[in-house]
Parts: structure tokens; C-alpha cells; sequence
């Protein structure tokens, strides 16, 4: 097993947002967490990797327990790719210093290594030629196409996508979604959080349905989609439905 | 009426005038180093650090909320009461430094919160380490958005250490005050001063654009782009 | 320095106090000055035909661009010169007025930039002259936009008025160093009270334009920031 979440709670002021959430995630599976907006999908990504301090609860990275105080959390995060819904490149630098840094600066590669490995991630997500541009100067897609490189080079036990696609024109969606589809068949561990039900649908091993701060319901996407048990989940696949038209 | 100028001053003023860079440049620099150090500390201090948020505040509070020539006398004529002595270099520099470090305090923290709080989180989830955050992410990204308020601050304290020559620092008002003096020619050796003032004033504008055009990164401190 | 001297100061506080009482009427005249002329300049800059908008800029630019003591050693000598004698305390006042209202202008031209450009043709459509539109309609507004800016400037120029030392007029810094002439060890003590003083009343001052700020607020009218 290579990642564990027991029992996480978080809440802020008043509001609970995570009410007991438990999954694991084998090696090489790709799990889809769906969901209506706000029902904490994106604080269980970040308390993941403590971005955000989880209330209570645990979480293992196969044998090492993330939540302890006692873990050196910046290794652990260097282990855990991390994909954001607005990208976050960092705006100063080109792609390829975006790419390079935490080799750099995480991993101590030399600056000549880091530019090789730099190089063959952006290649993989097809934007070697646009090493030099900076963030401004890429579209939208193509910014989610590096921030996925940038985690890729890391060499990371598994990569969580933050609704990696919520903030990109329809028109771009598609570049992101297939190097994602690539990346879950070349093997990698993914957990993600979309709306996009086609991807969920294709690519999926697994499907947790998220509300209110709790999973209502998991399994395979054909059992989840087209029979699903609990009428939460029912309810919110029709409307997702009505919303964007089914299939992709 | 008849004015009078002769080109003998110009010497004596060259040498104040490079005095009045020296002093600039140094008071600049040191403030600069210091300012930065005044700024993280009221951004990023928490936890056990927050007493140095209160010091760090209540500097630059103190510093800006009260006149340069207050500091600057209290540390030349006041000081030495207690038995410590400094040239009127050595004050006029110590006075500008500290005073200029409370503004630009001020400035490199402005920058560092108009950082987008994203930017910190992905470098976090990367695996840097907080202070590797600031240093490779934050701070160079700061220090771009702080050129132009920076560049007024230089402006500020090329003319702010005019007041210098009161302690008797012969720099560039100070060679003025002492021509003017012997010759008895107030009047017309201020008005060339004040040319060599407008005349650095607008050097300085110029250099400081062209190094604000040549660190421009496109989406950096742009407005109207995301 | 020992709480003694801390004492006499403090007896002397009335006399510092009067000194101050200078800096605040300086700093009164300076104010108004450089307000009637900042706002005429800045109207001008952003209103006024182009040669008159570039004689506005230039004057801007050089009284930004001169040390403050400098201007005021120019303001008090220049007029010697022709024959014109005046206190120092009225050279202060003109050097600092003429100066602020440099930055004065400045401010205000960014807040009457900062009206959107509707409001003037919504004005002229209802038959106002260019002249009535900027007095009713646009300045109300822009003024109300500048108070954040003029704060500002209020804590420089107060700070400033020390500067009339430079001159002789006999302010609170003048009677600062009287008392340390007079007994060597008050220096300290004598300059500590006058920074004090200046804290107090800058941030006095800001707290006061803070409260009028937000009494004169209204709805949908702030200043982006």
C-alpha cells in the first residue's frame, strides 16, 4: 500500500470541512475523487502533504507516518507531486528554472543535471520548446503542462491533482487531460480531483464520491456511474449530467 | 541687482558632490540590507519570533514617524553626553541608515505581500524548506516589484542628506554654505546647487528606469494580467 | 543622562512646547499653501491647454526634485538679493508651501485621473461648462480619492518643518539645542522629547485624517488599491 489516510478531520472556525475521511492508494492506481464544490476535497489533497495542518487523523506514505511531528515534512513533499487548480509556476522564472528548482535547490542536483532532467520532463508533456518562455508567456494549458512537469521531475511516489483543469478555457482542457491519461498508463500513482467525468470514466481505477466533508460512497467507475447505491450520489451524477452533457 | 558666478566653485563642489553620492549610495545600501531584515521579520515572524515583531514594528514606526534631523542631532550633539563620540560622517551616515531602513522597511514589505500566497504554497509542496521559499521564490520576485518605489526613496535621501551639512558634513550643501559664506554670494552659489541637485535627480531617474526595463519579467508587477 | 536631567527637561517642557507651537502654525500655512496651488496645478496638468500642462509638469518636477533646506536657504536669500527682505519664518513657509504643493498636485492629478471619464461627459450632456463639470462634479470626488495621499504628505511635511532650523526661525528643535547649550547633559533627553512630541502628533494627525476619511466615505467611491 503505498498511501494511507485514517480518519482526517479539519475545520476552520466554525465549519468542518473534513468529518473522518479514510482511503488508501495502491501503487500504480489512479483514484478520481468527485464531488459537489466545497466539500473539502481540495483541503484532503493539501492535508496530504500538510500544506494544511490536518485537525486529527493520520496519513502514511507506505511505512512513514506524515502526520508525525517528528517527520521531516519538506522530504516527504519532495516524494509527493502536487498539481494546482491555478497552476502557481513560479512567475519569475522560465519554464525550465520552474522545472529545475526543487532539483536544484530539494534534490542538490548539479545545475547540469537538473537541465537535463529539466529538459526531458518538458519534453514529455511536449513543451521542450518552450523552455525559455516564462509563465505570461504561455497559455493556460501549456502552464498546467509545465506545473505537471515541474512535479514529474521530482521523481515523486505519486502526484495529487487539484481540479487541474477548473481554471482552463474549454479549448485547452484536452492538451492536460491527455498527458494525464499518459501518465496513468505509464504506471504513476495519481489522486485527483476533477469535474471532468469523461477522464474519471477512462482512467479511473477507483471513484470516491465526496460531500459535506465525508466519502459517500467508492468503487469502480462502471459500478459507481451506472449503478450507483446511495441516492447522494445519484442525485449529484444527474445533475452533473444536466450540467455539462454527459460523456466527453 | 547682478549675479555673479565663477567657475572656481566648481571644484570645491565636485568634491561635496561626490560626498553627497557617497553618502546616498552607503545610507542606501546598508538601509536596503537592513530593511530587508525589518520587513521579513513583520511578514514571516511567529511563534517564539514574535517578540522581534514588536522591535521590528515598533522601529519602524519610531523611525518614520519622526524627523531625520531629530535622529540625526540626537545622535551627533546628543550622544556624546554619554560618552560616545562620532564624526559628523560617521552620524550623518549612521542617521540616513537608519532612517532610510524604517522606509524601505516599509517598501520590501509591500512587495512581499503583493507576492501571490500560490507562489509559496507550490514551492512548499515541492519540498523547499520556508526560509529556501523566500530566498529562491518570494524575495526575487519582491525585489523586482520594489524598483519603483525604491527609485523614490533614492530620490528621497539624495536630497534628504542635504541636511547633513548642519552637523557639518562637507558635502555637497556644505561646500555650498562654505563658498557662500566667504564670498557672500548665497543667492547664486544655491542656485548652481540646485542644478547639480536636478541634474542627479534626473541621472538617478533615468539608470533606475532602464534597470526596472532590463529586470522586467512579462506577468511580474504588470497590471491587468493574471 | 540621568532621570535628573529627564526632570528638567520635563520642566522645560513649555518651552519646547511653544517651539512646537511654531512648527504647527508652519506647518498650517505650508499646508494651505501648497493645497490652493497643488490643486490649481494639478487641474491644470490634467484640464489645461498643453503648454500650460507642460509648465506645470516642469515646475513639479524641479520642486520634487530640490532638497527641501536647500529651497528654503533659496527662499530666504533669493529675495535678499533683490532687495526684498523677509523673516524667515515666511521663507520657510513659501519654500515648504511651493514644495508640497508639487506633491500635492501630484496627488491630486492621480485622483482626478482616477474618476472614471463618465462622469465629466455625464456633466457636460447636462449643458455644465468644463470648468462648473471639474468644480461640481469632478473635484468633489477626487478630493474625497486624495485623502489616503494626502495623509502621507501631512506626516512628511510636519516632519518637515523641523527644516526651518536651517533658517533660524526659533522652533522646537532650536529650543531643543538651546537647552543642551545651555546644559550639556539635556541634549539627549531634550531631542528624545522632541521625537516623542513628532510621534505623537503624526500619528495623532493620521488617525484624525483616518476618521475624516471615513466619515466623508461613500458608497461605491473608494480609492483602488
Amino acid at each position: 500500500m503505498l498511501l494511507r489516510v485514517e480518519d482526517l478531520h479539519k475545520r476552520y472556525g466554525k465549519e468542518e470541512v473534513l468529518r473522518g475521511v479514510s482511503f488508501s492508494l495502491e501503487k500504480g492506481e489512479t483514484k478520481v475523487i468527485i464531488g459537489p464544490s466545497g466539500t473539502g476535497k481540495s483541503t484532503l489533497l493539501r492535508c496530504i502533504n500538510r500544506l494544511t495542518e490536518p485537525d486529527r487523523g493520520r496519513v502514511f506514505l507506505e511505512d512513514v507516518e506524515i502526520t508525525s511531528p517528528r517527520v521531516n515534512i519538506n522530504k516527504i513533499r519532495a516524494q509527493i507531486g502536487f498539481v494546482f487548480q491555478d497552476f502557481n509556476l513560479f512567475t519569475h522564472l522560465t519554464a525550465l528554472d520552474n522545472v529545475r528548482l526543487g532539483l536544484m535547490r530539494v534534490k542538490g542536483l548539479s545545475k547540469k543535471e537538473a537541465t537535463e532532467r529539466a529538459m526531458r520532463e518538458l519534453a514529455r508533456v511536449g513543451l521542450a520548446d518552450k523552455a525559455k518562455a516564462y509563465p505570461a508567456e504561455l497559455s493556460g494549458g501549456q502552464q498546467q503542462r509545465v506545473s505537471i512537469a515541474r512535479a514529474l521531475a521530482m521523481d515523486p511516489k505519486l502526484i495529487l491533482f487539484d481540479e487541474p483543469t477548473s481554471a482552463l478555457d474549454p479549448e485547452l482542457i484536452g492538451e492536460v487531460l491527455s498527458v494525464m491519461v499518459e501518465l496513468a498508463q505509464s504506471g504513476m500513482t495519481m489522486l485527483v480531483v476533477t469535474h471532468e467525468m469523461g477522464f474519471a470514466r477512462s482512467v479511473a481505477d477507483e471513484i470516491i464520491f465526496m460531500e459535506k466533508g465525508v466519502i459517500v460512497e467508492q468503487g469502480p467507475p462502471e459500478q459507481l456511474f451506472k449503478s450507483p447505491k446511495h441516492p447522494r450520489t445519484v442525485e449529484f451524477l444527474r445533475r452533473i449530467t444536466e450540467l455539462y452533457g454527459g460523456e466527453k | 541687482m547682478n549675479l555673479v558666478f565663477r567657475w572656481a566653485w566648481l571644484p570645491r563642489l565636485a568634491q561635496g558632490l561626490a560626498l553627497t553620492l557617497e553618502l546616498t549610495g552607503l545610507s542606501m545600501a546598508l538601509g536596503a540590507a537592513f530593511g530587508i531584515v525589518l520587513a521579513l521579520v513583520r511578514v514571516y515572524a511567529k511563534g517564539p519570533l514574535m517578540p522581534l515583531y514588536g522591535l521590528a514594528s515598533a522601529y519602524v514606526h519610531f523611525f518614520r514617524g519622526t524627523p531625520l534631523l531629530v535622529q540625526l542631532m540626537a545622535l551627533y550633539y546628543g550622544l556624546p553626553t554619554l560618552g560616545v563620540a562620532m564624526s559628523p560622517f560617521t552620524a550623518s551616515l549612521l542617521a540616513l541608515t537608519l532612517n532610510t531602513a524604517a522606509y524601505q522597511a516599509e517598501y520590501f514589505r509591500g512587495a512581499i505581500q503583493s507576492v501571490k500566497s500560490g507562489q509559496m504554497l507550490a514551492a512548499r509542496a515541492l519540498g523547499l524548506t520556508r526560509l529556501q521559499a523566500i530566498r529562491y521564490v518570494v524575495l526575487p520576485q519582491a525585489l523586482r516589484l520594489v524598483i519603483p518605489p525604491w527609485s523614490n526613496e533614492l530620490v528621497y535621501m539624495m536630497k534628504g542628506s542635504a541636511v547633513v551639512y548642519l552637523v557639518g558634513v562637507l558635502e555637497l550643501m556644505g561646500q555650498a554654505k562654505n563658498i557662500a559664506a566667504r564670498e557672500f554670494r548665497n543667492f547664486e552659489v544655491y542656485i548652481v546647487v540646485a542644478l547639480f541637485y536636478l541634474a542627479l535627480v534626473f541621472l538617478f531617474t533615468v539608470i533606475l528606469r532602464f534597470v526596472e526595463n532590463r529586470t522586467r519579467i512579462p506577468g511580474l508587477g504588470v497590471p491587468g494580467r493574471p | 543622562m540621568s532621570l535628573e536631567h529627564w526632570l528638567k527637561v520635563w520642566a522645560s517642557l513649555p518651552v519646547l512646547l511653544q517651539g512646537l507651537s511654531v512648527n504647527l502654525a508652519l506647518l498650517g500655512g505650508l499646508l494651505s499653501l501648497g493645497f490652493f496651488l497643488g490643486l490649481v496645478f494639478a487641474v491644470l496638468e490634467v484640464y489645461g491647454p498643453k503648454p500650460l500642462r507642460l509648465c506645470a509638469a516642469l515646475y513639479s518636477w524641479v520642486f520634487r526634485s530640490i532638497p527641501e533646506i536647500l529651497l528654503l536657504l533659496l527662499m530666504w536669500f533669493g529675495p535678499a538679493q533683490f532687495g526684498v527682505r523677509i523673516a524667515p519664518f515666511t521663507a520657510a513657509v513659501l519654500a515648504l508651501g511651493l514644495r508640497s504643493s508639487a506633491y500635492q498636485a501630484q496627488i491630486f492629478r492621480g485622483a482626478l485621473q482616477a474618476v472614471p471619464a463618465g462622469q465629466m461627459l455625464a456633466a457636460r450632456a447636462l449643458g455644465l461648462s468644463k470648468f462648473q463639470a471639474v468644480r461640481h462634479v469632478l473635484l468633489p470626488q477626487a478630493l474625497r480619492l486624495s485623502l489616503a495621499g494626502w495623509g502621507n504628505e501631512f506626516a512628511v511635511v510636519l516632519k518637515d518643518t523641523t527644516l526651518a532650523y536651517a533658517v533660524g526661525v526659533v522652533e522646537v528643535m532650536r529650543q531643543a539645542r538651546y537647552l543642551g547649550s545651555r546644559e550639556m547633559p539635556l541634549t539627549l533627553p531634550a531631542y528624545i522629547t522632541v521625537a516623542l512630541l513628532f510621534l505623537v502628533l503624526t500619528y495623532a494627525g493620521l488617525f484624525a485624517l483616518g476618521a475624516l476619511e471615513k466619515r466623508l466615505r461613500i458608497p461605491g467611491l473608494e480609492a483602488r488599491r
